[in-house]
């Protein structure tokens, strides 16, 4: 996926679309209601051992998002990758709740992938759920208007006399009730209800949105049923590990390849060249063998010669010199209001200051792999990916292969956080499967898999402010120093941005005078998205600098965050993927309340605040720290309020809430990735640090739940968590942090109890 | 290359043809098929790998097959003939997991603190559980998920 592409997904809110469904008949006497009309199956034939993950041959044939079993069970497809956000369990709730279904009784079955017929198939962007609310809802309720169609006819009444409840059409005149498996033969033959007519629940007549489901794969996940991409297995599979160039693009030469072939279990081994650079297929030595463990073992005794002419030459401490010799040039403008560069010469107090931040890695805990069999012209991949749809073209490009010949199995996925948006992993194993007569599983190991992420890009903030006497920010400029990979763009994460979305950045809609300028420095080293892009450094920076400028104000931090939104006169209305004033207000005065924001506090002790808007959601954070003179934090407890309309599920948003809070808060302790001459440094875990359990405070959550339609929970919650810590730590102790990870800084995250 | 006999969840398994310094983790997946047991590091770092080794927890990544000598215990052994453990139910009561993949690890630390401590405090949830890495950050779910089942045990007179 372009950087333009995933741009465009993150930024245009969908618009509401009444789909035309239509309805398949026929399929073993049930009902199905599909998606997109005049679309056949356009898939190649795939292995018969692919049907496996299906119900039936016939399933394949249908287009179908819903689909009623003559014995009433409601079979309803996910279509998009499941990989942790919990969409395998809120997608099919949202269904139910529409068509009244018992959900004991729903049957989810994750879809093929096929976008003509199902759509965009990709996790990202915290877009599952915006993006299908409608057309899941109209499913739902397409399906019920037709059981209610057939429970009428055959009692001879009006459809106004029939309400459904709980898996039945009831008879409001005789208390009658058909279960909705006496009635999908019948609903079969109707014809569809007109989408323009369809009848939508309001809120406040949901029985199961806003409850607590827990995931559907549960019971599978604890007794450990094959469910990820890991754990598949096909007959005669063979395993596969690929060594890639220490140095970001150095090319593979030559290598001991007659030494690794006398190892025992090792059937081939050879060199592929790279196609296409990192998100395709980088160069290295393939090696395929009869189990995981020998061919990570082979992988080890390779001595591999690498051509490193066109090897990266990235080096962190030159990336940072290079960056603060460029702190006070003027960049490229993105947005700029007013008169900066005035206000600030003519302001009698300004603040300036420098922040970085360090590159991180995503460290998925499932590493990267994907299964691949090449037979009878066809490529077929079972990828833990979180953009398969986009994987074929990926695939047929890097290889050479017509789109049509690919095939692409969804699987559970162990991890996204934006890793798996991209699909380099699903070419090295088709370029693999390709020279070998058998399946191959591809597996990364995790020094591979910490070496050749796609990261969060490292960056640089020069920020300056200007206060009026009275002490409101009026001036405020951002120059932002990040980095590109070809010389124009930024890179990915790498941020903004467009200069519409600097134009919209929080809190530009309140100030006199703004800028926001960019310099981009030259770079090799692969970046990516990474939870709540760019998002997760800006509102460090920024969030932090507003609590640098209201301290030396003199004003209380919560006062002048508010003053910050403003009234709203700026508001444009319509746009709910924008920054919303009265939803921003509301998240900030809730957090204060939970929090007791103003209150007293021991010495070494304090409450920090943060406050940002990402991925349509509204987020408010206050938490609570003490710091030693070690340096040593204890965050004694976080409290969240957040906006993003409805909430699905309630147990689903509760997890990823306090699930961003906590990864922002493993990143910014100590995570770090670091770039020696093209190298990366960390090789696994013992190096980088991920939050054990002991370290986890209390996290409490409030879900202000406004009337807009739901948007997503996967990433908005974590960009507010570091400015949060960061203003705490500089109110209990007096200092400031302007570099993450605070590991740089000396300081420390303590465990809540000692062990 | 040799062959090892091993028990598994109370039945003798036998791995052909693998290497004497195979971590009993491929052994497990790659030859037996038993896929509940996952790969997260190879350098006993995350937990992902946990089963118990005659009932103590170890990382199977980094312990060879040809040191294996007693009964192994894997997540696909928890549950007794179809009816889930304690700590099962209450993981997926409480919806412990998010993406899973740590789940079994976890679920074998956590059964080994039980059998060895009926009433944990959460200092020893602590100490029984930081070796098990959640990437996804459930780690409060997964403490109260077994305090829950440490309470259910104590109700149904198992303890």
């Amino acid at each position: 996926m372009s950087d333009s592409t995933v741009n465009a997904h993150l930024h245009n809110w969908p618009k509401m679309n009444r789909r035309r469904f239509i309805k398949v008949s026929g399929i073993g006497g049930g009902l199905a209601i599909g998606g997109i009309s005049g679309c056949g199956p356009t898939e190649p034939r795939p292995s018969d051992i692919s049907m496996q993950s299906l119900d039936s041959d016939q399933l394949l044939e249908l287009n179908a998002f819903v689909h009623v079993l003559p014995d009433g069970q409601v079979q309803v497809y996910a279509k998009n990758p499941e990989i942790g956000q919990g969409i395998k369990t809120s997608f099919p709730m949202i269904v139910a709740e529409e068509m009244d279904a018992d959900f004991t009784r729903i049957k989810i079955v994750q879809s093929p992938i096929n976008q003509a017929v199902f759509g965009a198939q990709f996790a990202g962007g915290s877009r599952s759920t915006p993006d299908n609310w409608d057309r899941l809802r109209q499913a739902g309720a397409t399906a019920r208007a037709m059981l209610i169609s057939a429970a009428a006819d055959r009692w001879g009444v009006d459809q106004s006399q029939c309400r459904t409840e709980a898996h039945q059409v009831i008879n409001m005149q005789t208390g009658a009730s058909l279960d909705y498996a006496e009635l999908t033969f019948d609903a079969a033959k109707l014809p569809l209800p007109d989408a323009e007519r369809l009848e939508l629940k309001s809120r406040d007549e949901y029985r199961l949105l806003g409850t607590r489901v827990s995931g559907v794969d549960n019971p599978d996940i604890v007794q450990g049923k094959p469910l990820f991409g890991i754990d598949q297995q096909l007959p005669g599979m063979k395993y596969a590990a690929f060594a890639k160039a220490p140095r970001i693009g150095g090319r593979a030469v030559s290598a001991n390849l007659d030494e690794i072939l006398d190892m025992p279990g090792i059937s081939q081994a050879f060199i592929l060249g790279g196609s296409g650079g990192p998100t395709q297929l980088r160069s290295g030595v393939a090696i395929v063998g009869d189990n995981s463990w020998r061919v990570f073992k082979a992988k080890r005794a390779l001595r591999i010669e690498w051509d490193n002419s066109n090897a990266s030459t990235d080096d962190w401490q030159r990336i940072q010199a290079d960056a603060e010799s460029k702190a006070n040039q003027s960049g490229t403008v993105l947005a700029e209001t007013g008169d900066v560069d005035t206000a600030l010469q003519n302001s009698s107090k300004t603040l300036k200051a420098w922040y970085s931040y360090k590159f991180v890695g995503h460290a998925t805990l499932e590493p990267q792999n994907c299964t691949a069999w090449y037979h009878e012209g066809i490529l077929e991949f079972w990828a833990p990916s979180q953009t398969p749809g986009s994987a074929i073209p990926l695939v047929a490009d890097t290889l050479g292969l017509p789109a049509e010949s690919i095939v692409v199995h969804q699987t559970r996925v162990g991890g996204g956080f934006g890793r798996r948006l991209m699909n380099d992993y699903v070419c090295e194993a088709g370029a693999i499967a390709k020279m070998v007569a058998a399946p191959i599983k591809l597996q990364w190991d995790r020094e591979d898999d910490m070496r050749d992420d796609f990261f969060r890009a490292g960056g640089f903030n020069q920020l300056e402010a200007a206060l009026s006497p009275e002490g409101k920010m009026q001036t405020f400029h951002n120059h932002h120093i990040s980095f590109t990979n070809d010389g124009d763009r930024a890179v990915a994460g790498g941020g903004p941005f467009t200069a519409a979305a600097a134009s919209l950045e929080f809190p530009v809609h309140t100030l006199a005078n703004y800028r926001m300028s960019q310099t981009l420095l030259p770079l090799q080293i692969p970046c990516g998205y990474w939870r709540a892009p760019f998002s997760n450094t800006l509102a460090f920076v920024t969030q932090s600098f507003f609590h640098e400028v209201s301290d030396a104000a003199g004003r209380d931090h919560l006062e002048f965050l508010l003053e910050l939104m403003g009234n709203g006169d700026w508001l444009v209305e319509g746009n709910p993927s924008a920054l919303n004033p009265q939803r921003g207000t509301a998240v900030i005065r809730a957090v204060a309340e939970m929090a007791g924001w103003g209150r007293e506090m021991e010495p070494g002790r304090a409450l920090g605040l943060a406050f940002y808007f990402s991925h349509r959601g509204h987020f408010a954070e206050v938490v609570d720290v003490s710091v030693d003179e070690d340096k040593a934090v204890l965050i004694n407890k976080v409290w969240v309020a957040g906006d993003i309309g409805l909430i699905v599920n309630k147990s689903g948003a509760e997890h990823q809430w306090i699930g961003s809070v906590l990864d922002g808060i493993s990143s910014m302790a100590a995570q770090e990735i670091d770039i020696d001459e093209g190298a990366i440094r960390q090789t696994n875990f013992h190096q980088y640090p991920l939050l054990r359990i002991q370290q986890v405070p209390e996290v409490e959550v409030q879900f202000i739940e406004s009337d807009f339609s739901p948007t997503g929970s996967g990433e908005p919650a974590l960009p507010p968590i570091a400015p949060a810590v960061c203003n705490a730590i500089y109110t209990a102790s007096g200092h400031r942090i302007r570099n993450l990870p605070m590991s740089v800084e000396g300081f420390s995250l303590k465990s809540q109890r000692s062990i | 290359m040799p062959d090892y006999q091993v028990s598994i969840n109370g039945e003798p398994r036998t791995a052909n043809d693998v290497d004497a310094d195979t971590p009993l983790l491929w052994v497990l997946r790659d030859v037996l098929d038993m896929k509940g047991t996952k790969f997260g590091c190879g350098i006993a770092q995350c937990g992902a790998c946990t089963v118990h080794l005659g009932g103590t927890p170890i990382r199977s990544c980094s312990f060879p097959i040809s040191a294996v000598t007693q009964e192994v215990t894997t997540v696909e052994g928890l549950s007794d003939g179809g009816e889930l453990s304690a700590l099962q139910k209450t993981w997926v009561e409480l919806d412990v997991p998010q993406c899973g993949y740590c789940q079994a690890g976890q679920l074998m630390s956590a059964t080994a603190l039980l059998k060895s401590n009926s009433n944990p405090t959460d200092a020893d949830i602590d100490s029984a559980m930081q070796g098990n890495i959640c990437r996804c950050n459930s780690y409060a779910r997964i403490r109260e998920a077994i305090h829950q089942a440490a309470d259910m045990e104590k109700e149904e007179g198992n303890v």
